[in-house]
């Protein structure tokens, strides 16, 4: 029933968790069995940008999630990334001990710098890993817990949600520029040397990374996939599309809402706390606007309402990021602008609904009239469960 | 008509008074052209006597060139004082004065020194008590001068530097026949502060009862001195009194300076929400470029100046309506070729509008470079207005507060006064029924859309006067113009006044507590606080319009 359920009934889904699976077994290979100088040989950079993806992918299925399915536009998404990443950070830099340029055993670096003689409080406990990891999933639930109740109990919905999470994430990048927050201020949380007693640069642990966002991701996919094909799915998909009539029918719109926002904030620090072992470094740029709303855009290329396609939009987008900023980082920013205004007039279902219209075409004369709001096919087969 | 013949006869008699002073004046100049010629020689012999003897011998030099009545003495004095007085070995000797890197200048002639003669030059040595012997007489001389800015400047001076026997006599003497009032206040301030060191504590007394109100940092020091460790007990409360009573005025100065603050960061904020407040409130349109359309208005500013580069002043005037119609003309490219596809879906606008903004940074940069250009000021605008020492206002920040009102109010006239506001309205209000009564509505949304962004442009040329111009200017802007515009109301421009102004005047207030950064921060923070109170803004729309 719940293999049907989560993955049968979505056949895209299927396709593309059967390709990242694939991938997750693959590129350790030959990465690690096969000769360096093998043409099949995969370099540790090629692991790492994968990985890479792989988080963004994660990020943009935590978006889709409650932009696709409960319609709340998040632009300030990439707060609960970064700040799952600082966590992440924070227990990489106690991990450097005294191996830091002043040697300290107990502070970081630029405690030093700033003079600082004692940790302040709430960088205690994250040498310990456990709690570290604790962290990254409690600090983002937490803000988006507190910041959704009072957004969603007083109505703010749409365009007004979505400054004020932009607004959001601009005052928390303000805030860690600053350097008497404790977070490094304007350089982050960078050096690191190892997790869990592993070289941070070794490749055995950047594929370790890689498989892990991986199955993460996979995970991710399921568990998403499993609330939206459940009652409470449901019920949010009709938010979504009437919001005062599913409140008018006696559901408690703002607790859904509240529940998806503060989960769909929990994927994204754990994607942000991936992300970090794997670059190396997290810096306040990560809670910026531009990076926030960037993201939205991988969703909106992908096809928004359909889990599978925020994956497809991250790994499309990024790819063509990266190939472009290499060949001319002038064009990428024309590229990127020229993709918002496209996706929203010829593509509002994004690229997963163009390949579901080329289908279409082929097997029966066209009848679907264009509408406005892009609904979810994908929905439908999951009534036969109940 | 009797007031006007009055006022005839008034003037006539004016002018007769003034041309009568005019030759009066014209006599003493002539009858004081002879004293002088006697007066050059005598400043020439004690000039050339000044690198001769020994120091106390110069001493006595310097108080008797200070009595001569000769317009060369004071930049003498002053080059001496500051050690730029140089002399060679001959008789009589040459005296230069040193104007920069090797260069000389003959102390008499005021002629540039040849260069085989500037080379025997050497320093005329002072020591420190001399320094101070001539910074005093200095100040003696300015004193008298018939300028008021520059006796107050040379009395101010003298308070800087401490006053002592004998600056205090010439104080006093100049105290009974000053003029200018502000010149006499600080003559008695300064006089003040020479009597607090008396040792009579009555003295002391009385000289800090002339303190009160008295903003100058000098004083404040004194009066702390004072309050702390004065061995009379009187004294010492009574300086604390002095001193709290300063206190308070410095507070309520600061509390001026900083509304004026606020009101100039909230002209700024005004300027770059109304445009919105037109786009977003009126017609419900999100421009995420709005920003971006400031930064075409800045930049065109920037490309006005550089046609007329000596031409300031009027490259502004010309700046503002060319900024209007590139910005606004771009506005409606943008209105026509993307938003009216997506009218009704305000997310999808959201990130279409952004990508524009991308667009348009990314071709700002490309070319323009990305480095920041200076747009200069008109003098009219640079500098700024001492009002005392603790508050000064800056000339361009109050011009532009100023402007931003105009242009707020010019707007609020469009929209109430024309018919293209008329129309405005009514397509915002009700679309189709303003369609049925014939009024063109796609053409109305291109031209409100128009209106908007040209204000925006306005807005950049304001800008320009206060920051760089850069690609990023607008991005700075954006999310503090849509917080002003939700804080406000949303369509409601009065709404978008007192909001913008409000956030200005709280963000002001809270950085001498939090610091710039920490006050924004606050400030998005107390406004999501707010949104949960009053979620349609401060002022709601009520009626139809609202329900939406």
């Amino acid at each position: 029933m719940l293999t049907q359920r989560l993955l049968l009934s979505d056949r895209g889904g299927m396709i593309v968790l059967g390709l990242i699976a694939l991938t997750a077994v693959i590129v350790p290979i030959l990465n690690l069995a096969v000769p360096h100088d093998s043409i099949f040989h995969v370099s540790t950079y090629t692991v790492t940008l994968l990985g890479k993806f792989l988080c963004y992918a994660l990020l943009a299925l935590s978006v889709d999630l409650i932009w696709g399915y409960a319609g709340i536009l998040s632009l300030g998404h990439g707060a609960f990334f970064a700040l799952g990443g600082y966590a992440m950070g924070m227990y990489l830099m106690r991990q450097i001990g005294d191996r830091g340029q002043y040697g300290n055993p107990e502070l970081p670096d630029f405690m030093v710098f700033l003079n600082w003689d004692a940790l302040p409080w709430y960088w205690q406990g994250f040498d310990m890993f456990w709690f570290a990891m604790l962290m990254v999933l409690v600090v983002p639930g937490l803000l988006a817990l507190v910041f959704g109740w009072l957004a969603f109990r007083s109505r703010v919905t749409g365009v007004y949600f979505a400054i004020i999470t932009q607004a959001l994430t601009y005052a928390l990048m303000l805030a860690f520029f600053r350097n008497e927050m404790g977070f490094g201020g304007n350089n982050g949380l960078t050096d690191f040397k190892d997790i869990l007693g592993f070289s941070i640069t070794a490749s055995g642990t950047r594929v370790s990374l890689f498989v892990m966002s991986a199955l993460m991701l996979i995970l991710a996919y399921l568990a998403c996939r499993y609330i939206v094909t459940s009652r409470m799915g449901r019920i949010i998909v009709s938010i979504r599309d009437a919001e005062s009539r599913t409140r008018f029918c006696g559901y408690k719109v703002e607790s859904y809402k509240l529940w998806l926002f503060v989960f769909s904030s929990v994927l994204a620090g754990i994607a942000g706390a991936l992300y970090v072992p794997q670059v190396g470094i997290i810096n306040p740029g990560e809670f910026s606007p531009l990076n926030s709303i960037e993201l939205v855009v991988w969703v909106a290329t992908g096809g928004r309402g359909t889990l599978f396609g925020a994956i497809v939009g991250a790994f499309a987008v990024n790819y063509g990021k990266t190939i472009f900023t290499s060949w001319s980082p002038e064009a990428w920013l024309f590229v990127l602008g020229s993709l918002f205004v496209l996706v929203t007039l010829v593509l509002p279902k994004g690229l997963v609904g163009l390949v579901a219209r080329f289908k279409r075409t082929n097997k029966t004369p066209p009848n679907d009239t264009p509408d406005n709001t892009p609904k979810t096919p994908t929905l439908k087969p999951a009534e036969e469960t109940h | 008509m009797p007031n006007l013949q009055w006022l005839l006869k008034s003037l006539l008699g004016l002018c007769l008074l003034t041309s009568l002073a005019h030759s009066a004046m014209a006599q003493t100049d002539t009858e004081s052209d002879k004293p002088t010629s006697t007066a050059t020689t005598e400043f020439e012999t004690l000039v050339h006597e000044l690198p001769k003897g020994s120091l106390s011998k110069r001493g006595q030099t310097i108080k008797a060139l200070a009595m001569v009545n000769d317009e060369r003495v004071p930049s003498v004095i002053e080059a001496l004082q500051q050690g730029n007085l140089y002399a060679d070995r001959g008789n009589p000797p040459t005296v230069a004065i040193s104007s920069g890197k090797d260069a000389f200048i003959d102390a008499l002639s005021g002629e540039a020194v040849a260069a085989d003669t500037a080379e025997k030059l050497k320093r005329i040595p002072i020591n420190n008590r001399m320094r101070s012997q001539l910074r005093t007489l200095l100040a003696a001389i300015n004193i008298n001068h018939a300028q008021p800015d520059i006796r107050l400047n040379a009395v101010k001076q003298l308070i800087s530097d401490g006053v002592d026997d004998d600056s205090v006599e010439l104080l006093k003497t100049r105290q009974s026949t000053e003029p200018d009032a502000k010149v006499r206040d600080a003559i008695t301030i300064a006089i003040a502060l020479f009597n607090v060191e008396s040792e009579d504590p009555s003295a002391r007394l009385d000289a800090i009862a002339l303190f009160s109100g008295s903003l100058e940092p000098e004083v404040r020091t004194k009066l702390t001195e004072l309050a702390t460790s004065d061995d009379n007990k009187q004294v010492r409360t009574k300086a604390q009194q002095a001193l709290n009573a300063i206190e308070d005025r410095i507070a309520v100065y600061r509390f001026g300076e900083n509304v004026f603050f606020g009101l100039s960061l909230g002209s700024v904020l005004l300027l770059s929400a109304i445009g919105l407040a037109i786009t977003f409130g009126v017609m419900g349109v999100i421009n995420m470029a709005h920003g971006e359309l400031m930064m075409i208005g800045a930049y065109t500013t920037w490309v006005v100046q550089q046609i007329f580069p000596n031409q300031i002043t009027y490259s502004l005037l010309i700046a503002v309506p060319a900024a209007f119609v590139v910005a606004g003309l771009v506005g409606i490219a943008i209105e026509r070729g993307v938003i009216r596809f997506l009218y009704g879906r305000p997310l999808e606008t959201l990130l279409a509008t952004f990508g524009i903004s991308l667009i348009l940074q990314q071709a700002a940069r490309s070319i323009f470079s990305p480095l920041n250009r200076a747009v200069s000021l008109p003098d009219w605008m640079s500098g700024s207005m001492e009002i005392n020492p603790v508050l000064s206002i800056t000339y361009n920040r109050f011009y532009i507060l100023i402007f931003g009102l105009v242009v707020f109010f010019v707007l609020m006239m469009i929209l109430k006064k024309t018919s293209l506001g008329l129309k405005v309205r009514a397509v915002s209000q009700n679309r189709s029924m303003a369609r049925a009564v014939g009024v063109r509505a796609n053409w109305v949304d291109a031209l409100t859309f128009g209106l908007g962004s040209g204000i925006a442009g306005i807005a950049g040329v304001a800008l320009s006067q206060l920051t760089n111009v850069g690609p990023n200017l607008g991005q700075a802007y954006i999310i503090d113009s849509f917080m002003v515009v939700v804080f406000g109301g949303v369509g409601n421009l009065w709404g978008t006044l007192v909001g913008a102004m409000g956030l200005g005047i709280i963000n002001k207030f809270l950085e001498p507590y939090a610091g710039a950064v920490l006050a924004k921060v606050l400030v998005l923070v107390l406004l999501i606080l707010f949104i949960q109170k009053k979620p349609k803004g401060l002022f709601p729309q009520k009626g139809r319009a609202a329900a939406d």
